[in-house]
């Protein structure tokens, strides 16, 4: 009988933290720029320069900690992890080992309806490194700095997850709970995220895990789910085939959909980690700590109860906006500015979903604003403009969150609200579609739409349908 | 006017009181330099039209009130491991001999805006590490008493510097008695503050928990007045200590009546020279005549510092000179095969014996399996000498002692034997390793006509109680010149 496997997953996972300024100097963190514009003596490794910790770092990292339901590590310190590599200028990353900020947490995950808990080991604070740009006509390496001292965590799980489907149920708490505690805008494919794969099989009912490797360069959801799928299915072929798994870390190909080895265990660096003698411990004061707690944001459990409370609208749609902290900031925003909660619901589900999909935008990247909504909202409820222009103006929103007020005015899509010209379109439209009346006036009731279609047309779709639809009635 | 022979708070006067300009003044210091590095090579880098144009400008402010402090228009020197912009700052290593800031350290920043004149750079032993000046790779320097004998170090530079009157003061750094130990063995003045009181900004590290910048002079009052200018709080620094008590002047007081000072007899023991023993007794009588109380005590865990010392500044040092790779800046050296072939072959090429001696033993002390017996090892016995202090400190107002075992050495004697140069730490280090303020100053002559200091050891951020000793006993005892500096002088 063949045998059963489990698989067994611990991720490790760094998210870049949204701070203004570098962990240990005053430089930009922004992404991109000139190569070598956001820099300084000391995240460029200058001789003589030294770090300066950015206290932000520090209650962005225990909000985090906070939320994931960690202990927060109220005496904690920095460790230099030594290696040499070009894109880390001192060649040493200034790191937590012995003192992690926080510790022993856990974040609850859904599957298929079945909840269950991932446990956090810890999470630290760190530096990023720069980065190598290869330029391939004079067969050179160059370095750029830029990232180098952007403020990382690096958060470890326990090995508590089963399947593809697990890992992705909780990089997507992570992400949300990270996003709605704007720590971060968690996007793998810019890095502001990224996951690394520790991963076993075992056969079912085995109490041990098996030898585990790790893999990465995983920017996707669906990378991640095609590399874990792929390295279960190569870790059985080498047990069946009586081979052992070589405890190693190996970098996924997405496009190649194959992993291959970077470096084994033997081949492991020792990085001869030591306090940072160039920083001072912390010290996290109760106070502080209170602090941090109390200006924790309401995350989405706790919003989608109140949703449900508080406005009339389906679970699903709770469901769909709390899962981006935009969304729900949008939908709250726009109603605080006197929106009815159902029409903005309507217009984030229907038409927004839409187009975020037709142009690949994450909810993240929304540009228009709660004030523009809510305006195009009032403009179709007081009746200036019709839903079919509203849904024209709401592209120009979407796009260049433009003030659907002034694009309206600017544009004269003002319904017309003359009730003879009115009254004259509906007149030509009876008299050039005797046909049409004929059929309504034998019962046809779909007749009229084709009539309402006409007046509409002649109106250049400035009418109100409901206005015109009632005059035609009275007319025939 | 021998302008070199004055001492930089006098020459700030005359310039202060219009004898003398703040570029006649640089121009001297220049010509004094001129004239004796071929017999001391004190300087790695002068820096003849910087300093002349710092010097006018500073005259300008003098001239227009905007300056009036102590040492507007002095000529200063300062050791060769502080960046300044603009101007090649090697360590005296080859691995950084094309290296040119592109910022100015701390202390250096804080000297310019009182007016001193930055002239150059001086030698020191490669990264800091040595007792001799003689690792250089820029040459040894050596001691204006005895140009057969070394200036001690690693602050050997400024030392010389200041004792054969090239400088009228010079900044050094001391991790293990870098400044404390050249002072003694060049005769003159100086002082190792308490961890924190001086930012590091800019001090190219060696062990960055026990280095501290301090001066070099050739008399307390110059010392005092340096240090006020250039203890301040530094937030670019962690491990800068914010207090408002750096008015080190207001402690030139001969005054020790009730001073208590404590004398241990762990550092009284063999391996002393007597003529030392003899002069530092010498000092405590000094100052017991002028009224202080003097005892003799055990300080304790003195045989623990050298060792603990060794692992704790070496493992740091691993660590800190990583970042010279042959990369970024610094040496590269000219043919690789490849990344690592670059790195290896760079920093072969670019470091000396001395310097890879101590990487390798930082990098074995917190390797894997070794880091808890060692290095974690080391920082207890640290802690330790630090209670040893502070009990000591519950009792005495300063703790008296002499600064080496010797006094200056031959040429080439230390180098053979790494662990005997070592030795010739155990009264400075403990005192990096507690982190307190330390004073030397010169208190005798030896047999072989070779100046013996003598050290003062304060509590924490307790700088004036030294400096109030030492001064003290400098009014008991004239300035005395290498006679080959008295020769030229006249």
């Amino acid at each position: 009988m063949a045998k059963t496997y489990e698989t067994v997953i611990g991720l490790e996972v760094h998210v870049e933290l949204a701070t203004k300024t570098k962990i240990f100097c005053g430089c930009s963190t922004a992404f991109g720029g000139a190569p070598n514009t956001h820099t300084c003596p000391v995240c460029t490794g200058m001789p003589g320069s030294l770090p300066v910790l950015n206290k932000e770092v520090v209650n962005k990292a225990i909000a985090v900690g906070l939320a994931t339901n960690c202990k927060i590590t109220q005496n904690c310190k920095f460790d230099r992890k030594n290696y040499f590599y070009p894109d880390n200028p001192q060649n040493y990353q200034i790191s937590q080992l012995y003192y992690p900020i926080c510790r022993d947490g856990k974040v609850e995950i859904e599957v298929d309806g079945v909840k269950k808990y991932v446990r956090i080991h810890e999470i630290h604070m760190e530096e990023d490194a720069g980065k190598l740009v290869h330029d391939p006509y004079t067969d050179s390496s160059l370095v750029d700095f830029n990232r180098s001292g952007v403020p990382l965590i690096e958060i470890v799980s326990e090995p508590d997850m089963r399947s593809a489907e697990d890992v992705i149920a909780y990089l997507e708490k992570l992400r949300e709970t990270i996003q709605y505690l704007g720590a971060s805008d968690c996007k793998l494919n810019e890095g502001s995220m990224r996951a690394d794969v520790n991963l076993s099989i075992r056969e079912v009912g085995s109490g041990e895990f098996g030898t585990r490797t790790e893999t990465k360069n995983l920017n996707s959801f669906k990378a991640i789910a095609r590399a874990i799928e792929n390295e279960r299915e190569r870790q059985i072929d080498l047990i069946e085939s009586g081979e052992k798994v070589v405890q190693e870390t190996r970098r996924w190909d997405d496009t190649k959909e194959y992993s291959y080895p970077m470096r084994s265990k033997e081949d492991a660096q020792d990085y001869r980690y030591f306090p940072d003698p160039d920083l001072v411990p912390i010290h996290i004061s109760d106070e502080w700590l209170q602090q941090v707690r109390d200006a924790q944001p309401e995350f989405r459990e706790e919003k989608k109860i109140r949703y449900k409370e508080e406005y009339a609208i389906p679970d699903y749609d709770i469901d769909i906006i709390t899962a981006s902290k935009k969304l729900a900031d949008l939908f709250e925003d726009a109603i605080a500015l006197g929106a009815p909660a159902k029409k903005v619901s309507n217009w984030i589900m229907g038409e927004t979903m839409r187009l975020m999909k037709e142009n690949s935008v994450d909810a993240e990247d929304l540009k228009f604003s709660a004030e523009n909504l809510a305006k195009l909202i009032k403009l179709v409820d007081d009746r200036v403009i019709n839903g079919g222009v509203a849904k024209e103006v709401f592209e120009k929103v979407f796009a260049d969150n433009i003030d659907p007020e002034k694009y309206v005015n600017d544009n004269g899509l003002v319904t017309v609200q003359d009730d003879n010209a009115l009254k004259e379109a509906c007149q030509a439209a009876i008299d050039n579609n005797p046909k049409a009346v004929e059929d309504y006036k034998g019962g046809k009731e779909k007749a009229l739409g084709a009539l309402v279609g006409q007046v509409m047309k002649a109106m250049k779709g400035k009418a109100d349908p409901g206005s015109v639809n009632k005059m035609l009635r009275e007319m025939l | 006017m021998n302008l070199m022979g004055m001492t930089a708070v006098e020459l700030g006067k005359a310039i202060k009181d219009g004898q003398v300009s703040a570029v006649e003044a640089t121009q001297a210091c220049l010509d004094s330099i001129e004239a004796c590095e071929k017999d001391y090579n004190s300087f790695v880098t002068v820096d003849r039209e910087g300093a002349l144009a710092q010097a006018e400008e500073v005259q300008k402010k003098i001239d227009a009130g905007e300056l009036s402090g102590p040492l507007a228009g002095v000529p200063i020197a300062i050791k060769d491991n502080m960046c300044q912009e603009g101007v090649q700052t090697s360590c005296s290593s080859k691995i950084l001999s094309n290296f040119v800031p592109t910022y100015t350290a701390e202390a250096v920043v804080k000297l310019q805006e009182a007016g001193a004149v930055i002239v150059g750079h001086t030698n020191m032993d490669e990264f800091a590490m040595g007792s001799t000046t003689e690792t250089s790779y820029f040459g040894e320097t050596k001691n204006p008493w005895d140009t057969g004998r070394v200036p001690g170090g690693s602050s050997g530079g400024s030392a010389a510097a200041v004792a054969g009157e090239e400088v009228p003061c010079a900044l050094g750094s001391d991790t293990g008695g870098s400044i404390r130990q050249p002072a003694s063995f060049c005769g003159v003045t100086g002082i190792k503050p308490t961890y924190g009181r001086v930012s590091r900004y800019g001090l190219i590290a060696y062990g960055s928990s026990l280095d501290q910048i301090g001066p070099l002079a050739k008399n307390v009052e110059d010392c005092a007045t340096i240090l006020e200018i250039i203890s301040q709080y530094d937030k670019k620094d962690s491990t800068s200590v914010n207090r408002d008590d750096n008015d080190f002047t207001s402690a030139l007081v001969d005054d020790v009546k009730g001073l208590k000072i404590g004398l241990p007899r762990d550092y009284f023991t063999e391996g002393l020279e007597p003529e030392i023993k003899e002069a530092v007794y010498g000092v405590a009588e000094a100052l017991k005549a002028k009224g202080a109380i003097v005892e003799e005590f055990d300080l304790g865990m003195v045989e623990y510092a050298i060792p603990a010392y060794y692992i704790i500044a070496s493992a740091e040092a691993s660590s800190n000179l990583e970042r010279f790779d042959g990369v970024k800046y610094g040496y590269r050296t000219s043919e690789y095969t490849d990344l690592h072939n670059m790195y290896k072959k760079s920093r072969s090429e670019g470091f000396g014996p001395e310097v890879k001696r101590r990487i390798m033993l930082g990098s074995f002390v917190l390797s894997s399996g070794y880091y808890d017996a060692y290095y974690v090892k080391a920082l207890k016995a640290k802690a330790l000498i630090k209670q040893a202090y502070d009990k000591a400190f519950e009792k005495y107002d300063i703790i008296l002692g002499p600064v080496a075992p010797t006094t200056a050495l031959k040429m080439g004697e230390s180098l053979s034997d790494p662990i005997k140069m070592y030795l010739g730490d155990v009264y400075t280090v403990p005192v990096n390793l507690a982190g307190l303020p330390g004073i030397s100053l010169p208190c005798g002559i030896d047999k072989d006509g070779m100046p013996i200091g003598v050290q003062m050891v304060g509590d924490a951020f307790d700088e004036k109680t030294i400096i109030r000793a030492a001064y003290a006993f400098e009014k008991t005892r004239e300035y005395k010149r290498p006679a080959q500096v008295s020769e030229r002088g006249l």
